[in-house]
């Protein structure tokens, strides 16, 4: 083994390059479906399209931008600007449509974000049409940088190698210090962790649920934001996307930020060692990490085991 | 009369009753029959396409093509007089909701001919339908060489070519421009077209040119966004040539990330479906690279038998969608054509009356029709023979995107599998001096 590591060590570093940009592309999807799983328990595959439409408006916004002779840098805003808008127009009708199903069979609630799901793709079909949507000016904006290997150099844009990870960093850090540190993220963690005992403390747990609702289709569009400087939007992307999310929120353990972090780095580096070392393995590793971690810890990386009451 | 039933005075005895019920079959067979052979007041089509999913980007372009051409022929007058309708039908939700959209569209919408499909998957499960529901299907843009080889059907033809020679061309094509080549790596989707495709490739490349090194093989899931780490393994590999068969969103993101990252400077880029992503990724596709649009389907097309017919086309979907034809358009124009000759055909052959399903499948088989650039014959397995077009891309001040220079128009005949063997078989027997047979290349004139 360390005889295997030295010989690829070069290949490895580029492989841990390319595994931490994919890891917080992942994340930034996912960790806004985590956030509204713990507190609405409530799978929300409707999560993909907000991705999707995020992606888009994105696009849009940056394409308007651009063509109205705007600053260049004003291009990285509008990916946060479309998060934000996508996050308050669709968050608040979403979270209200499916506490209305609060009471029901988990069944019919998934079934109910999958109608959305659909309803949504339509709109964005007729809102964006069927080709394939790319707004690239951040990305080339950036420009590349190179990387050493060997005698050769490989070049990696700055946007893969520090906009992505820096901008899941700080998510990361940002969130964890709201939820630990501020009054309205205790009581998201309260709601969390027993709705009914945070209810019974004076928690308004509606309007938790509204405002965690509201940030995680905001992130969800963020990631779709992010990733359309180099991804092509197509019909279908959000579906894609909503697979991969539920994959590293079960392995995460439902609601755990830092557990979708740490997934997403396992997911991002399998995936990227497998494309150098195995690639027949690329598409499944996310599936085997996911069932090896549920193997040994059926709750998730870092969920904690519930007691049922019967 | 003992055992015969009897009615009240005047009736049927039961031996006249089943008599007349027997004669009354007949004639309601017969009716059934006349109907269908009758002169419809419309001719309704079905059609199937994808217009929803990621393979929309085809399905689309594919349905306003129909749209356009059936405007154009009841602007005509129609098809022997009979104006024609269709019935678009939306492959997205995948084959088992497809094949009984096939059910619906014969059995309720009592459509007489149908357009199916651009999945694999779709074709391969409606070949079948069509023999057992009698009703003449034309396989207007799906792939795969598999159908008319592993079987015969009666009903239903193909009216452009295969995966074979679609890949054969580019290979050949590739082995001409770049003969020294020693290393390739391929990037394909992951499902069946991705594999397929890879095999006729790698099938032919050991007949013509054994020894080639396959650097790496990567099959991205279908509908992938981020090529980040196959363009960074690319990158440090240094490949002499890099095959992909991909298309829609999934090609258009390669080819910015790569581009991006200056892959195309380190090796030859092999397209066979590119064609259709020409327009959306623009000048980021640098000159260079080599194209193809399954079949000989381009607008600059060097050569088109009815150079008028080709431009007519192009302006009039170009004025109305405000975006160039790709193939898809073009494999939807020889399904209307092929349905327009082959009714011209049956109806001929009937003396000019109206031809049943089974008149109108029997015509279909060796049929002769034109394409937007040339002819397309349909041989006696079901297979259209389409020509193939490859080209390099180069820049030009005139558009926006891409053209193709060095073009070369592969005859159909010529890289089709022969009736009765087998792709993957016949690719193996190869001539090694197939490459300097392939016609010479065209420059682009502008």
């Amino acid at each position: 083994m360390p005889g295997w590591i030295a010989d690829n060590a070069l290949l490895i570093g580029l492989a841990v390059l390319d595994g931490l940009s994919y890891a917080a592309a992942v994340f930034m999807v996912a960790v806004g479906l985590n956030l509204i799983f713990g507190v609405l328990r409530v799978l929300n595959i409707a999560h993909g399209s907000l991705y999707a439409i995020g992606g888009y408006s994105a696009a849009a916004l940056g394409l308007f931008v651009v063509s109205r002779g705007l600053p260049g840098w004003l291009v990285f805003p509008t990916l946060l600007a479309a998060s934000v808008l996508v996050g308050l127009v669709l968050g608040p009708p979403i979270e209200r449509l499916l506490r209305r199903t609060e009471k029901e069979e988990p069944v019919l609630q998934l079934l109910v974000t999958f109608a959305l799901f659909m309803i949504l793709e339509d709109l964005q079909k007729l809102l964006f049409g069927v080709q394939p949507v790319v707004f690239d000016a951040p990305l080339k904006m950036l420009g590349t940088v190179d990387i050493p290997f060997g005698q050769d150099v490989i070049p990696f844009t700055a946007y893969q190698l520090f906009v992505l990870p820096g901008i899941a960093l700080v998510t990361l850090a940002g969130l964890a210090w709201f939820l630990r540190r501020t009054l309205y993220g205790r009581m998201i963690v309260a709601v969390t962790t027993d709705r009914e005992a945070a209810r019974a403390m004076g928690i308004d747990a509606a309007k938790v649920t509204l405002l965690t609702f509201t940030a995680g289709a905001a992130l969800a569009a963020l990631g779709g934001a992010l990733a359309s400087p180099t991804a092509s939007l197509v019909p279908g992307v959000g579906a894609q996307t909503i697979v991969l999310s539920f994959a590293v929120v079960a392995t995460a353990g439902l609601g755990q930020i830092e557990g979708a972090a740490v997934t997403s780095l396992l997911i991002g580096l399998g995936r990227s060692f497998a494309v150098y070392f195995e690639p027949e393995l690329e598409v499944v590793v996310p599936y085997l990490i996911m069932v090896a971690v549920l193997l040994v810890r059926p709750q998730g990386l870092f969920g904690v085991p519930e007691t049922r009451r019967i | 009369m003992a055992g015969d039933v009897r009615f009240a005075p005047g009736s049927l005895t039961r031996r006249a009753a089943l008599g007349a019920l027997g004669v009354g079959s007949l004639a309601l067979a017969g009716r059934s029959v006349q109907a269908q052979a009758a002169k419809p007041s419309e001719l309704k089509v079905g059609i199937a396409t994808y217009l929803s999913g990621p393979a929309s980007v085809f399905g689309v372009p594919g349905r306003q093509a129909a749209e356009m051409l059936f405007d154009e022929i009841n602007a005509e007058g129609g098809i022997a007089g009979v104006k024609v309708r269709p019935i678009f039908v939306d492959e997205g939700p995948g084959v088992d909701h497809f094949v009984g959209e096939y059910r619906r569209l014969v059995q309720s919408e009592n459509v007489n001919i149908i357009f199916s499909a651009i999945s694999s998957a779709d074709c391969l499960a409606c070949t079948p339908l069509a023999d057992e529901l009698k009703r003449p299907t034309l396989l207007w843009d799906c792939g795969t060489q598999r159908i008319f080889e592993d079987a015969r059907y009666q009903y239903a033809v193909r009216t452009q070519g295969n995966a074979t020679p679609e890949v054969l061309a580019a290979l050949l094509y590739v082995l001409r421009a770049k003969p020294d080549f020693r290393s390739i790596a391929v990037v394909n989707q992951d499902y069946a077209w991705g594999r397929d495709s890879w095999a006729i490739w790698k099938t032919a490349m050991d007949t013509l040119k054994p020894g080639v090194r396959v650097a790496a093989e990567f099959f991205p899931r279908f509908g992938a966004t981020d090529f980040s780490t196959e363009v960074t393994r690319l990158l440090a590999l240094r490949p002499d040539v890099i095959l992909t068969t991909s298309w829609g969103g999934d090609l258009d993101a390669f080819i910015r990330q790569s581009a991006e990252r200056r892959l195309f400077e380190r090796s030859t880029f092999v397209m066979p479906l590119a064609e259709s992503s020409l327009e959306r990724v623009g000048k980021t596709l640098p000159a260079g690279v080599i194209v193809g649009g399954r079949g000989d389907h381009w607008f600059g097309h060097p050569s088109p038998k009815d150079p008028a017919l080709l431009a007519r086309f192009t302006e009039n979907y170009r004025k109305r969608f405000s975006t160039w034809p790709i193939y898809p358009t073009h494999h939807m124009a020889q399904a209307v054509f092929a349905m327009k000759a082959g009714y011209e055909k049956a109806i001929k052959a009937k003396g000019g009356g109206w031809p049943t399903d089974a008149e109108l499948a029997a015509a279909f088989q060796g049929l002769e029709f034109p394409s937007l650039t040339g002819t397309i014959k349909i041989r006696e397995d079901g297979q259209g023979l389409e020509d193939q077009l490859i080209g390099t891309t180069v820049h030009t001040d005139k558009y926006p995107f891409p053209v193709l220079t060095d073009m070369v128009v592969f005859k159909a005949a010529d890289i089709t599998t022969p009736v009765g063997q087998k792709s993957l078989d016949w690719l193996k027997t190869l001539s090694p001096d197939m490459p300097g047979k392939m016609p010479a290349p065209v420059p682009y004139r502008g």
